[in-house]
């Protein structure tokens, strides 16, 4: 839909390393057991996808991942204009079974970091141990003074996601602790 | 005179000169000079003024320790007070200014309180100022605040132009000082793999090694240093911080280090400050040791200087204090002074040394140079006001021996080392008195301890302990042992030192003229008269002494006078040195700027604001913002030339008499699903929620546990398991997490799932006599009456967006609360604007949103509640079920004093004369309370003018309002004087609803 936008509608900056808004995701939250075949089941439909282990993520690009986001909830990330039907395609599949599966994407707001090292960034602003985070391990963590989930691909690639109403707050967080001159040689001489 | 020697000096640049003022006068330096070292090379001794006498003071020592030279640095908004000279490096055009005097650093008025000195000792504020009682207030304080303080505050209105970050960084080994032992310890920790962060607060690698001239592993210990820094530096699992400071020492192995970036270098495109907050596995402190000034009279003068620090300036910035020096010391490390300054030409006059031998290695080279030695010696006086003239030295332990007067332009003095102890100490960790080396040192028995019991701070090097050379450097190898960490030690040559005489006073008799001449606290004016008057008048706790003298209170927090102090205090109450103790050392390690506390979190980024999907709209019309939570709504918006009270009126009849439109997004919107859920949501509210009807809504209230009110809102059954709770603005996280606390700590077995889903939605609230026009000329939803009844919920597309409709109203008239998604919301809004033009789409703002729903009686979370309300005081009994067992706050509501109708109650308020009354205003009461205050017995909780009536309106909780109705009563005002509101209903508007109901 031409009428839909994100939260910052791709903004960028550019500095040590590039911080840019992705646009819209898609994104549903699925609260159910996560151990149970039915479960498995229903994700394996809807996406393709296995159950990701604890803290990690199955599936490899964006418009098409399973995360782990607790030990009763995964986040499933996917095209934006699909998060309904794969919403209807779990509610389907679980039937019966307790479970919660509902479209968040436009609650949230979704950002690139590459360049360098993003841990020279992403360091000055959360409290997570960025050098014991494994590629693709999903992080709950904070920002600053709001909460914000994160992968890293590799060392130069992470993806972060917050809510939408602090969108431009964590792109300002962000943009900050990038600018020139502030890398901080921790990770990187 | 101090000056410039015409070769060495290891840190500076001679190519590379340097410009900068001191007290608008321009003065020259070299590159690698710090402030201090320039102004000594300028023949500057003099550099401010102290706190309470405004005597002369001069430098006395070469690190973060110095009590005396500090300036104001830089100018507008760049200027800081309080600066260390002795850390600040040189840069070009740096500007500093002396503090504490008027009008002139040379002549200074206060110091005709150094005359009056007698007449203000120790106490001397809680002496003097008692009486009259209200002159503390206006006349001595105000006085008091004046003649004191250092630094000149900056002004008000400047903004710090720099930034400023933190870093968070996980480490194995935070190592805390790179001198020679820190650095062994990087080394070895290094190679074992581990992850390490070595910081040293000084710009330089090596500590005091090289100055010293120790030889480290076969090397002069500037090429060992060189050395193991570059090692270092190829070893990726370690980082090396120069200029970063670890500044305090947390629970848990939380550390806090304050990088200087950018104060070297301002201009540069770099963060000012970092501070740099570590998870370390375990912290090593390599921090070394202070020297202790000597307690001779006289030792409070500009030339007069710490023994090692002579030695600095020399060695490291080829700068001396004077042309002829006096060196003093009760150990044999200070002779390494006079063998430094032979070495770079300066005379030394003598050596005086209260022990009544000297004759270890040390004291034999300096005597073989020609030097005399005077050992069983003191001196007694220092002449001279602005700069040393010469000293009296005397026989140590005789009261009149009478006395030599050497002339001598600086006196360097050695009181031995104390270790700094500091980071072992800011968790807790325990000192022993170490007779031998007369300092504190850890007590390896009792570490602070973390989570699991064990020590997570260990001491090496100098600061284990006062050892020095090789034993310093044992304790590396011991310490990384215990660590579970290979060293081998590495071997480190200094000459032998024979033991120090513990003096804490000199002369040993010295009477109280010359008591009174010896400083303990250079910047605070504490002298040994004042511990010992302390003593005197019944001070026998050393934290009490402290507040009483003020004694290491000042911004250098003692690191000079601390052990001097209580020395003096236990000889004079008679004690043991360990028997008074040390006061408590607490972060940070020196002074660290505001700016790196609070990082990024200035300007736009002090607080996280949130935008709903419309909130660039708002901006764009110029509305006037307000803060609900971290949102901003818009209060009103005002046209050109409108007051905001004109807005809010204007709002307020376009919507009542034809079409406005509010931005609703920031209303709480949480989905509880399960099998439970009925069941759940029946404890939650206070009303049934189980007998909702799948595509209804139904107003709830929420109450905590104690049964007060603390959330509302409209709840929609989506399907038989699904209920969405519409919560006030600011309470959507809250309410979830409370939501979580009972479903996960209590009630973990029932089968409900909650998602907060508040900000996928945007939603809109279209109101007024011609809302569903608007909506059935966007089209694709029925929305008449019988197709969506008051209190109905719909889902389809409406215009083109996916939209839930919503028939409820906070506003009385005839209203439609729509969500889309977020993404679409901006587009939604323009849409409905674009179509309402007819109908004179008006957008609203929060007050005028206050004003309606007030004049329909409705309460607002915080204004009517205050968590001290419960919903029977409101008049909703009809919201709170009882056909149900239990619910939460049911019980608390139950209690003896909310279930009695001896309460304030809600009521409407008119005032006679249709005034508005003021908000907040007290219903007054006969009589006085035990306090003599006026009794009151009511209060306004929310007071407007009804733009619909024409009047004053107000709510407010009356005693027993409700059975009042009718009766005059009075509220006071801040101007003083009553209004005069007679009892109503709350309901102004349309009291039977029959305008939303259409």
């Amino acid at each position: 839909m031409s009428k839909a936008v994100s939260a910052l509608q791709g903004a960028v900056q550019a500095g040590f390393t590039e911080v840019k808004e992705l646009g819209l995701v898609g994104m549903v939250t699925l609260k159910a057991d996560l151990g149970a075949a039915k479960t498995k089941k229903a994700v394996k439909a809807a996406t393709g996808l296995g159950m990701p282990k604890e803290r990690g993520m199955s599936g490899d690009e964006i418009a098409n991942s399973v995360a782990w986001m607790a030990p009763d909830e995964v986040l499933i990330l996917c095209e934006h204009g699909k998060a309904d039907a794969l919403v209807a395609t779990l509610t389907k599949q679980l039937g019966q079974a307790h479970h919660l599966a509902v479209n968040v994407s436009d609650a949230r707001a979704v950002f690139k970091i590459e360049g360098s090292d993003v841990r020279e960034v992403l360091g000055k602003l959360t409290p997570a141990d960025l050098s014991a985070l494994a590629p693709r391990e999903m992080r709950r963590s904070r920002l600053a003074q709001v909460p914000a989930a994160f992968w890293m691909d590799d060392t130069s690639h992470a993806t972060l996601i917050c809510f939408r109403s602090v969108a431009q707050y964590v792109f300002d967080l962000l943009a900050n602790a990038a600018q020139e001159g502030g890398a901080v040689g921790h990770y990187t001489s | 005179m101090s000056q410039r020697l015409s070769t060495g000096g290891r840190l500076i640049d001679r190519e590379t000169k340097v410009k900068f003022t001191f007290n608008d006068l321009w003065m020259r330096g070299f590159a690698g000079d710090t402030l201090a070292s320039a102004l000594l090379a300028n023949d500057q001794m003099l550099v401010g003024r102290s706190f309470k006498y405004h005597r002369p003071r001069g430098i006395v020592a070469s690190g973060g320790e110095e009590p005396n030279g500090l300036v104001n640095l830089g100018k507008h908004n760049r200027h800081e007070p309080n600066q260390r000279v002795t850390t600040t490096e040189l840069f070009d055009n740096l500007r500093a200014t002396s503090q504490n005097h008027w009008p002139s650093l040379e002549f200074d008025v206060g110091a005709i309180n150094a005359a009056l000195s007698r007449f203000l000792p120790a106490g001397f504020y809680y002496k003097t100022f008692m009486f009259p009682r209200a002159f503390w207030k206006h006349v001595f304080e105000p006085v008091i605040r004046k003649s004191a303080g250092l630094g000149a505050a900056p002004h008000p209105e400047t903004r710090d132009p720099d930034r400023y970050e933190h870093f968070y960084a996980h480490v194995d080994l935070l190592i805390a000082g790179g001198g020679m032992a820190g650095l062994m310890a990087a080394l070895a920790a290094g190679k074992a793999g581990k992850r390490v962060l070595l910081v040293e607060q000084s710009a330089h690698w090596g500590g005091r090694a090289p100055v010293d001239g120790d030889v480290i592993d076969g090397k002069s210990a500037e090429d060992w240093v060189k050395g193991a820094v570059e090692q270092l530096e190829k070893m990726e699992n370690v980082t090396l911080r120069l200029r970063t400071q670890l500044s305090g020492v947390y629970d848990h192995g939380y550390a806090l280090a304050y990088e200087r970036i950018g104060d070297h270098v301002p201009g540069e495109n770099a963060p000012r400050h970092r501070l740099w907050r570590v998870r370390a596995g375990h912290i090593v402190a390599a921090t070394g040791g202070i020297e202790r000034p000597l307690s001779f009279p006289g030792n409070d003068k500009p030339g007069v200087m710490l023994a090692s620090a002579v030695r600095d300036y020399m060695v490291n910035y080829g700068v001396t204090p004077g042309e002829r020096i006096v060196i003093v010391t009760n150990n044999d490390d200070g002779y390494r002074t006079a063998l430094t300054a032979r070495a770079v030409g300066v005379e030394v006059a003598c050596v005086v040394d209260p022990r009544a031998e000297a004759n270890g290695e040390l004291p034999q080279r300096v005597r073989a140079l020609g030097v005399p030695v005077r050992t069983g010696s003191a001196i007694s006086k220092v002449k001279g006001l602005k700069r040393v003239l010469s000293v009296r030295v005397q026989p140590f332990a005789e009261d009149d021996g009478g006395y030599d007067e050497i002339s001598c332009d600086a006196v360097a003095m050695s009181g031995g080392w104390s270790p700094v102890v500091h980071l072992w100490s800011h968790c807790g960790g325990k000192l022993n008195w170490d007779e031998a080396q007369a300092c504190f040192a850890p007590d390896p028995d009792r570490p602070p301890t973390n989570q699991n019991g064990k020590g997570f701070v260990t001491c090496i090097g100098t600061a284990a302990g006062g050892l020095q050379g090789d034993a310093a450097a044992k304790t590396v190898g011991l310490a990384m042992k215990g660590l579970g960490i290979d060293a081998k030690d590495i071997p480190v040559e200094t000459a032998p030192e024979a033991p120090l005489a513990p003096v804490w006073v000199m002369p040993a008799y010295a009477g109280i003229k010359k008591r009174a001449k010896m400083w303990l606290d250079f910047q605070n004016d504490v002298k040994v008269s004042d511990v010992m008057l302390a003593a005197q008048e019944g001070y026998e706790s050393v934290e009490h002494t402290k507040r009483y003298t003020t004694l290491g209170m000042a911004t250098d927090q003692g690191k000079l006078s601390n052990i001097n102090g209580l020395a003096v205090l236990a000889e004079a109450l008679d004690k043991g040195i360990p028997q008074v103790g040390t006061t408590t050392f607490r972060p940070p390690y020196t002074p660290i700027s505001m700016g790196a506390i609070a990082g990024e979190a200035k300007g736009e980024l002090f607080q996280p604001l949130r935008r709903t999907p419309i909130h660039d709209w708002h901006e764009e019309q110029g509305a006037y913002m307000e803060p609900v939570g971290h949102w901003r709504r818009p209060y009103c918006f005002p046209r050109d030339g409108e007051s905001h009270a004109d807005a809010v009126n204007r709002e307020i009849d376009a919507t009542r008499r034809s079409l406005g439109l509010l931005d609703a997004s920031t209303l709480g919107k949480i989905i509880v699903k399960g099998p439970d859920a009925p069941k759940f949501m029946d404890m939650l509210y206070t009303n049934m929620m189980s007998s909702l009807k799948p595509g209804k809504c139904r107003y709830g209230l929420m109450c905590s546990e104690n049964g007060f009110l603390m959330d509302d809102g409209v709840v929609v059954r989506l399907d038989d398991e699904t209920f969405l709770c519409h919560t006030t603005s600011g309470g959507a996280e809250n309410v979830h997490a409370h939501m979580e606390d009972w479903l996960q700590c209590e009630w973990w077995d029932w089968q409900v799932f909650t998602a907060n889903v508040t900000e996928q939605w945007a939603q809109v609230a279209v109101v007024g006599p011609n809302a569903r026009k608007l909506l059935e000329k966007l089209g694709g939803m029925d929305v008449s009456k019988d197709a969506l009844p008051f209190m109905a919920m719909a889902e389809g597309q409406l215009g083109g967006f996916d939209a839930r409709v919503f028939r409820i109203s906070f506003s009385g008239e005839l209203s439609f609360e729509i969500a889309v998604p977020a993404s679409q919301g901006r587009a939604f809004w323009d849409a409905l604007h674009e179509a309402g033009t007819e109908w004179n789409a008006t957008a609203y703002g929060t007050e005028a949103l206050h004003v309606m729903r007030a004049e329909k009686g409705f309460i607002m979370i915080g204004d009517e509640t205050d968590g001290t309300v419960i919903p029977q005081d409101l008049g909703l009994n009809w919201a709170i079920s009882k056909k149900k067992e239990d619910f939460l706050g049911k019980r608390g509501q139950e209690r003896t004093f909310l279930a009695s109708d001896d309460r304030w109650q809600l009521v409407g308020l008119e005032t006679l004369d249709g005034s508005v009354l003021p908000d907040g205003a007290y219903c007054i009461a006969p009589g006085k309370n035990a306090n003599g205050q006026g009794n009151v017995q009511g209060r306004v909780t929310s007071t407007y003018y009804s733009p619909t009536l024409s009047r004053g309106i107000a709510m407010g909780l009356v005693h027993k309002g409700p059975d009042r109705m009718g009766e005059v009563v009075e509220f006071n005002t801040v101007q003083g004087g009553t209004v005069s509101a007679t009892i109503v209903s709350p309901v102004f508007y349309d009291p039977n609803g029959e305008k939303q109901n259409v």
